[in-house]
């Protein structure tokens, strides 16, 4: 166990490398525009440009400065232009809602997605399992463009019912932090729900027909036990990698389209904002920092996958 | 003809051939079909936004009335207010003239921009998925036939891809290129080029098609008729070309479709956020992003765009599906065995 993990571990920063290196091509070599002209953004002074041509050392060698740019993100010196602030400050200030925003959204999409599946499963055929396959494709054709604009539109604009923008924080009034945050969390979840339940789904009905539930019925074990310690616990296994994979990705990618739609001043939004106006640091410390994370729920995702199911770390390739 | 012709010709008039069969069970899929029917409208849509623009709207996609002012029913309307609000839906009230109304400021024709925004959003996706297609089908049918050193260069390459947090990526990428376009050598590309979000889309999405096609490869390449084709002498090419790629044309179709919905998604979601399609070009991404703000006053300017998203997407999703089924008659059983029917599970499929 700790072999694979520690071998997880290394793959884990192979990719972080690979993840530098490649934003490195793409902001400093690919772009046909100097690129101390694109870090300042579009509409920078001359002045501006010498000087972060001279600060990034950009008439260094290649390598030079991939140094260069690994220390500022390392030592968290990456600078933001006009103003100019420091990013990790701003991307530090602006986490707690994204962090409320992204766990709100996992957290509704697990309880309904597995209660939807867990139900679907047992009556497998019935009106409900119907609904949940209905639930499952809207949600991966509903894109958040569609959603947050009804929503937004309906609920809050023209019913009033929940606040229409922005954030507050958790710690200054629990109810607005409430409120504002159910229409954000619900877009966010909605794609998840439909998945989640229809994995679910098929993973039950896959070990019903092992050996070892027809046993658990055989010596006589009540059939809501049989599904509850049985079934559904080890229908949960391939939850945990597809849940570490899918939290990352929200954090790096729906979360920030829907921070912006919903103006939720978090750090997609702050990225949203920096892309919109082409600056470049802050869109490169978010990828980064983003990056990390993402890289780190997969990497932890598959060690708890390797924990509970054992034939993963023994090199068996897991059944579904 | 000669009389003592064997009647064999007649027999095999009435077997249908797999493709002729598929058809058939693809027509008996009403919801597939209605999908089918649902795109065809979409692509006629976009298709004749000239036509609506030059006989009905009687401007482009591209040309500000700020300050005109059109005729209502007998009565003149400005066309952006005092305070800077378009005019809303006019729908056939003005001869067909904003439609949908202005698009803000500009006063632009929002119709017009949603039909010429959508030949976009359609020739992006399309373009991105042929190339994923083209690409994945090649690096599979390689790594897969070829093995060894092959493989494992191209499946870590895909690994690696995978791992990647690519909307970050694909979105660092978008910016960058946006801002003074692409110099590499003999590719050169202006900011504004299509191209920039059709490379960064197939790229990111790449293993999502290449890595099913490779295992698929590898478990073909093992079959029987393989081998018989390798004793009768078959070299590598022509074991690709025509045994094996053959055999990947239903897995291939299917994904194609797949790929074209997600990878509009991907699209929308990159120039939503300003680092896809750059403007005066427009794309229902870029529209939803333009709408929002006025969300309040005029919510069809956000909702309109979205909605055009949610039914191509849709559309696409479920002729996948519909051709799946048709394709391959076991996917009902394969259906209860794994995953579901359900495609993208991964980034892109994630917007």
């Amino acid at each position: 166990m700790a072999r694979f993990a520690a071998r997880r571990l290394i793959g884990l920063v192979a990719v972080l490398f690979a993840v530098s290196v490649l934003l490195f091509v793409v902001f400093t070599v690919l772009p046909a525009q100097n690129p101390a002209q694109q870090l300042a953004g579009k509409n920078s002074t001359p002045q501006l440009v010498a000087s972060i041509e001279e600060e990034w050392g950009f008439n260094d060698s290649v390598p030079e400065q991939y140094a260069t740019m690994m220390g500022k993100v390392l030592t968290g010196g990456l600078v933001s232009y006009r103003p100019r602030v420091n990013v990790l400050e701003q991307i530090v200030e602006r986490a707690p809602a994204t962090l409320s925003l992204s766990i709100g959204a996992a957290a509704i999409w697990l309880v309904l997605g597995l209660a939807l599946g867990y139900l679907s499963a047992v009556h497998a055929g019935s009106w409900l399992d119907r609904l949940l396959t209905g639930v499952a494709i809207a949600g991966v054709s509903i894109p958040v463009f569609l959603i947050a604009p009804v929503l937004l539109y309906l609920l809050s604009y023209k019913a009033g019912i929940f606040p229409s923008a922005g954030y507050e924080p958790l710690t200054g009034n629990p109810w607005q932090w409430l409120t504002h945050l159910i229409l954000p969390w619900f877009t966010l979840a909605f794609l998840m729900i439909g998945i989640y339940g229809r994995v679910l789904r098929s993973n039950m009905l896959d070990v019903m027909n092992e050996d070892y539930v027809r046993t658990a019925r055989a010596k006589g074990l009540s059939e809501r036990r049989v599904m509850t310690r049985h079934v559904l616990r080890n229908s949960l296994i391939p939850i945990v990698t597809l849940f570490g994979l899918d939290f990352g990705a929200t954090i790096g990618g729906t979360a920030i389209i829907t921070e912006s739609l919903y103006s939720i001043d978090g750090v997609g939004n702050y990225a949203a904002q920096a892309t919109a106006n082409f600056e470049l640091p802050p869109v490169m410390g978010v990828a980064l920092y983003g990056a990390f994370f993402v890289v780190l729920f997969n990497a932890l995702a598959d060690i708890a996958y390797a924990y509970l199911d054992p034939r993963v770390r023994l090199g068996e390739a897991p059944r579904s | 003809m000669a009389p003592d012709s064997p009647p064999a010709a007649p027999e095999r008039a009435r077997t249908r051939g797999p493709w002729a069969l598929a058809g058939r069970r693809f027509l008996r899929n009403r919801t597939a079909v209605a999908a089918a029917v649902v795109f065809a409208l979409i692509v006629v849509f976009v298709l004749s936004a000239p036509l609506w623009a030059d006989r009905v709207a009687g401007t482009g996609p591209n040309q500000s009335h700020t300050l005109e002012k059109i005729e209502v029913g007998g009565e003149e309307r400005d066309v952006v207010s005092v305070e800077g609000l378009p005019i809303g839906p006019q729908w056939l009230g003005a001869g067909g003239k904003f439609f949908l109304g202005a698009d803000g400021r500009l006063g632009r024709d929002e119709m017009v921009r949603l039909m010429y925004g959508g030949r976009t959003s359609l020739l992006v996706g399309i373009s991105a998925a042929a190339l994923i297609t083209v690409i994945a089908v090649v690096l599979g049918l390689l790594a897969g036939y070829f093995r060894g050193w092959v493989d494992t260069a191209i499946a870590r390459t895909l690994d690696v891809i995978w791992s990647l947090p690519v909307f970050l990526i694909g979105l660092s990428v978008g910016v960058s290129l946006a801002l003074g376009g692409l110099n590499l050598g003999p590719v050169e590309l202006s900011g504004g080029s299509l191209l920039i979000p059709i490379g960064i889309i197939a790229i990111f999405s790449l293993p999502y098609v290449a890595r099913p096609v490779r295992g698929q490869v590898i478990a073909l390449s093992e079959m029987e008729f393989v081998e018989a084709a390798t004793a009768q002498g078959a070299g590598p090419l022509r074991l690709m070309w025509s045994e094996i790629l053959p055999n990947l044309a239903s897995t291939i179709i299917v994904f194609a479709t797949l790929t074209v919905a997600n990878s509009m998604l991907f699209e929308a979601g990159l120039s939503f956020l300003g680092a896809g399609v750059q403007p005066p070009n427009s794309s229902w991404g870029l529209m939803v992003s333009n709408g929002v703000g006025l969300l309040n006053t005029q919510p069809l300017l956000a909702i309109a765009p979205g909605l055009m998203i949610m039914l191509t997407v849709l559309s696409l999703n479920l002729v996948g599906d519909g051709l799946r089924e048709a394709l391959d008659p076991r996917s009902a059983a394969r259906v209860e065995v794994r995953g579901g029917t359900i495609p993208a599970e991964g980034a892109e499929g994630a917007l």
